[in-house]
């Protein structure tokens, strides 16, 4: 079990902690690290970062819940096409949505780079929440119905108790992508407010100040690390065994008051859609009138060949390079839940455990910049020159989406009922076979979500794509980059147009990813 | 990892066994006709693999930091504002390209003939005559209307923290009213409504009434040549750029020292400078030829003239005062 955990963590010490560490080293040894932490606006810096971070996982928190609920418990017609249209957010370029958010909340602000988070984020609570509760046997609030509970005081014993897992997941990771977030806080704060992860791009970047960004990205790790510690704390004290069992189950139709939370989701992405309407009305505009200029030049290369290749070829790039991050984030994600799963039941050392779980979290808060720049200096030392291969943006990628899947697939694997794994011991099913018939098909649909949100991730990734991606074979969010950052209508309207085409593809992949589910429908046996 | 190679082969035309690959590296705003580099390819027998490394800084920092090892043979878009940081690190090999006799040079920048010209960006204030004349307000001219109280509320800049247009229009007005001068200009700027934002995307793109964003400014910091790109259907341009407000960027090319193809690096170098590629660099990346007598595109020569004489700063006066310049501007704009 051990030699099958050095498999993620073998992946995160070569492509990520080897690169940070010699660029924090190579700043760190020019000295000035003291100065950088002795003025008063690094401390504004840091205040500033975990407060919009925090009430960013507040606002997806409260937004996701009810999107949660339904996506989980409801059986009704719609509800897939919902859970779908929740991830579209992510795969939006932070430019074209800080741009959207401009418009709608003109005055911008704290607000405004609050509000973009968490409507970035709902998904990651949606999903992560929605994994576990799908699979939560409804008798148990059932019984505390019947023993007089009102509806509420049985949520609140009985439900989110077993949820709490799945809930500080999600805000674990709400929180890191909320404190990271760097395209709308630029945007919308119109480059005035700034966080520790936009200063340490300044440094590095502009003003190539590595000392000033490694001071700075020590204090990033160290604050993401306290809170990751915080939350880690507060999910050990939560997580027990629960009863499993197959959406086919615990789905039903909505009754009463339940008919609330459904209208309040509702509402909630009807107000997610606001930006994204907006932005697919903007791509059918010209000068004269409603049009199809933009979807037309993207069937081509654009205005006097701005793309090098056409919209069409910049999706299936996107495919391409998703589809790979994807495959490799699944296997060193489901492996790392299945380490830590089994560590935590071994009675392995608890410090132990907690520790390379929160090790694992580590690259979601960690600044794409100094990642990237870390790279430049280390990966040359690899056979085969990593640095300037094309494989290096999967794998930039699966850094990204592994700590995600690993978030949804914990709480659903260490709740599977320890008691049916021994059940099929007894009867003689060697490891392998107790976790293909048992975890395997107990987990199934919440996989399946695990791997269309990281496609989705994957799909929408740009910070790392934009600074590794060759322009003879651009994604679409590079592309979108391209087109958005030049004069003329009609690149403009093909930006948009691109955009469309992007959140289009992430809906016909997702749909597609989760029909997959067809293995798991005999579970309702158990 | 079985699909990695499929995302491998596919999508370009991967080079043939044997065949002679030249890395360029280079930043966003790169842009070439994909068939001409394939004539290139025909008749030199170079392939030239192009990779992007985010804006002029970042790709000026990646070249410094993997100088031990470079990641390409060529460089293409450290501009002046950053070239003195390559040249003082010594990124970039001495390289006398044939083509650069033919008018780059007007541009050098370094004796030793380490960097080429390949071609100027002039960023200038561009206006909206329609909206100007809709508000019977003459034209501004100069960098000293747009503090005028006639011109309240009508501008947009980008910050200079964040952004390259930015960044340029704020060393013009140091360079046009010199020092302390510029810092009591900015304070009548920010007296005169001056809206500050983090890029060209949100200020052109948004906030300028002559773009397709249709903002409510009719005033904004461009570039010189971002007229050409809003003709109107009947040839007349709709925006205009403020030519006594210009301040130019010179983008350059170099060869890496340490390359591992540097003979062909050099070739390529020699056609990034030649005449059949300057012809080209106005339409696809929007900035003006380096070269001589290279004819700009015809919509241009009346939507987009290159300014006689814009402003500019020698790089390591911009390297050696940037970040105190950019500091002291924070506390003016934001404080």
């Amino acid at each position: 079990m051990i030699a099958t955990a050095l498999i993620p963590l073998g992946f995160l010490a070569v492509f990520f902690v080897w690169p940070v560490a010699a660029i924090v080293h190579r700043g760190l040894s020019a000295g000035g690290v003291a100065a950088v932490l002795g003025r008063a606006d690094t401390w504004e810096l840091v205040g500033f970062t975990l407060g919009q971070a925090a009430a960013s996982t507040a606002v997806a928190l409260l937004a996701g819940m009810p999107v949660a609920f339904v996506t989980a418990r409801v059986r009704l017609p719609w509800i897939g096409l919902l859970r779908v249209l929740v991830l579209v957010p992510f795969v939006l370029p932070t430019i074209v949505v800080g741009l959207a958010f401009r418009t709608l909340i003109p005055d911008g602000g704290v607000v405004a780079i609050v509000l973009a988070n968490a409507f970035f984020n709902v998904a990651v609570v949606a999903r992560t929440v929605g994994g576990l509760w799908t699979h939560l046997d409804r008798r148990a609030e059932d019984a505390a119905r019947s023993l007089g509970a009102s509806r509420l005081t049985a949520f609140r014993t009985v439900t989110l108790p077993a949820l709490a897992p799945a809930v500080g997941s999600a805000a674990a990771v709400v929180f890191l992508f909320s404190a990271t977030s760097f395209g709308v806080v630029l945007v919308l704060g119109a480059a005035e407010y700034r966080t520790l992860e936009t200063e340490i791009y300044l440094r590095t970047v502009e003003l190539f100040d590595l000392p000033g960004a490694a001071a700075l990205s020590l204090l990033q790790i160290v604050a993401v690390l306290a809170a990751l510690v915080a939350g880690a704390v507060a999910r050990r004290r939560r997580e027990s065994a629960l009863r499993l069992r197959a959406k086919e189950e615990t789905a039903r139709r909505p009754v009463g008051p339940e008919w609330t939370v459904v209208a309040l989701a509702l509402a909630i992405v009807g107000l997610l859609m606001t930006p994204i309407v907006a932005m697919v009305l903007r791509s059918l505009s010209t000068s004269d009138g409603w049009g199809l200029a933009g979807y037309r030049a993207l069937a081509g290369t654009g205005d006097r060949g701005v793309l090098a290749v056409s919209g069409v070829d910049a999706a299936l790039n996107s495919l391409r390079t998703a589809t790979d991050a994807t495959a490799l984030a699944l296997v060193l994600g489901l492996t790392a839940s299945v380490v830590l799963v089994s560590l935590r039941r071994g009675r392995h050392r608890a410090a132990l455990v907690e520790a390379v779980d929160t090790a694992l979290m580590l690259p979601l808060g960690v600044s794409a910049v100094t990642v990237g720049f870390g790279y430049l200096i280390t990966l040359d030392a690899l056979p085969g020159d990593l640095r300037t291969s094309p494989l290096l943006v999967p794998l930039a990628q699966a850094l990204v989406i592994t700590p995600l899947i690993i978030r949804i697939m914990v709480p659903v694997l260490s709740s599977i009922d320890t008691r049916l794994r021994q059940a099929a011991a007894t009867l003689g099913a060697g490891p392998v076979r107790v976790w293909r018939e048992v975890d395997l098909p107990l987990a199934a649909r919440s996989l399946l979500s695990a791997a269309a949100f990281g496609y989705v991730v994957a799909l929408g990734e740009f910070g790392a794509t934009s600074f590794l991606a060759r322009p003879d074979a651009p994604t679409l969010p590079v592309a979108i980059g391209a087109l958005i950052s030049r004069p003329g209508e009609l690149n403009n309207q093909m930006a948009y147009a691109a955009c469309t085409l992007l959140m289009v593809v992430t809906v016909a992949v997702v749909l597609l990813v989760e029909r997959l589910r067809a293995p798991a429908a005999n579970l309702g046996e158990f | 990892m079985s699909t990695a190679a499929c995302s491998l082969s596919g999508g370009d035309q991967p080079a043939a066994p044997g065949e002679r690959v030249v890395t360029l590296v280079t930043h966003d705003s790169w842009a070439a006709r994909p068939e001409l580099l394939e004539e290139f390819r025909r008749e030199s027998g170079i392939k030239v693999e192009v990779r992007k490394s985010g804006d002029a800084g970042a790709l000026t920092n990646q070249l410094v930091l993997s100088k031990a090892n470079p990641i390409g043979d060529l460089a293409y878009g450290v501009d002046s504002t950053f070239a003195s940081r390559a040249l003082a690190e010594n990124v970039f090999a001495e390289y006398r390209s044939p083509e650069a006799d033919k008018g780059p040079q007007r541009y050098a920048i370094d004796s030793s003939a380490r960097l080429t010209a390949i071609d100027v960006g002039d960023v200038c204030v561009n206006t909206h005559p329609e909206t100007l004349a809709q508000k019977g307000i003459p034209e501004p001219k100069s960098f000293e209307d747009l503090a005028d109280p006639r011109y309240k509320d009508l501008l947009a800049v980008e910050s200079p923290l964040t952004s390259s247009p930015g960044l340029a229009f704020l060393l013009g007005t140091i360079a046009h009213f010199g020092e302390p001068g510029w810092t009591d200009y900015w304070r009548r700027l920010k007296a005169n409504g001056v809206k500050v934002v983090r890029g060209w995307e949100e200020a052109y793109g948004q906030e300028f009434s002559g773009s397709s964003g249709k903002g409510q400014r009719p005033i904004v910091v461009s570039y010189a040549s971002s007229p050409a790109a809003e003709v109107a259907p009947d040839g007349k341009p709709r925006t205009k750029a403020l030519l006594d407000t210009c301040f130019r960027q010179v983008e350059y090319a170099g060869v890496l020292a340490g390359a591992k193809h540097a003979d062909d690096a050099k070739k390529v170098l020699d056609f990034l400078a030649s005449q059949r590629f300057q012809a080209e660099v106005a339409d696809t990346m929007y900035v003006y030829p380096a070269r001589d007598g290279v004819p700009l595109p015809p919509s241009w020569q009346t939507a987009a003239p290159a300014p006689v004489t814009p402003l500019a700063m020698p790089s390591d006066r911009v390297q050696a005062n940037r970040e105190r310049w950019v500091e002291q501007w924070r506390a003016l704009a934001q404080g």
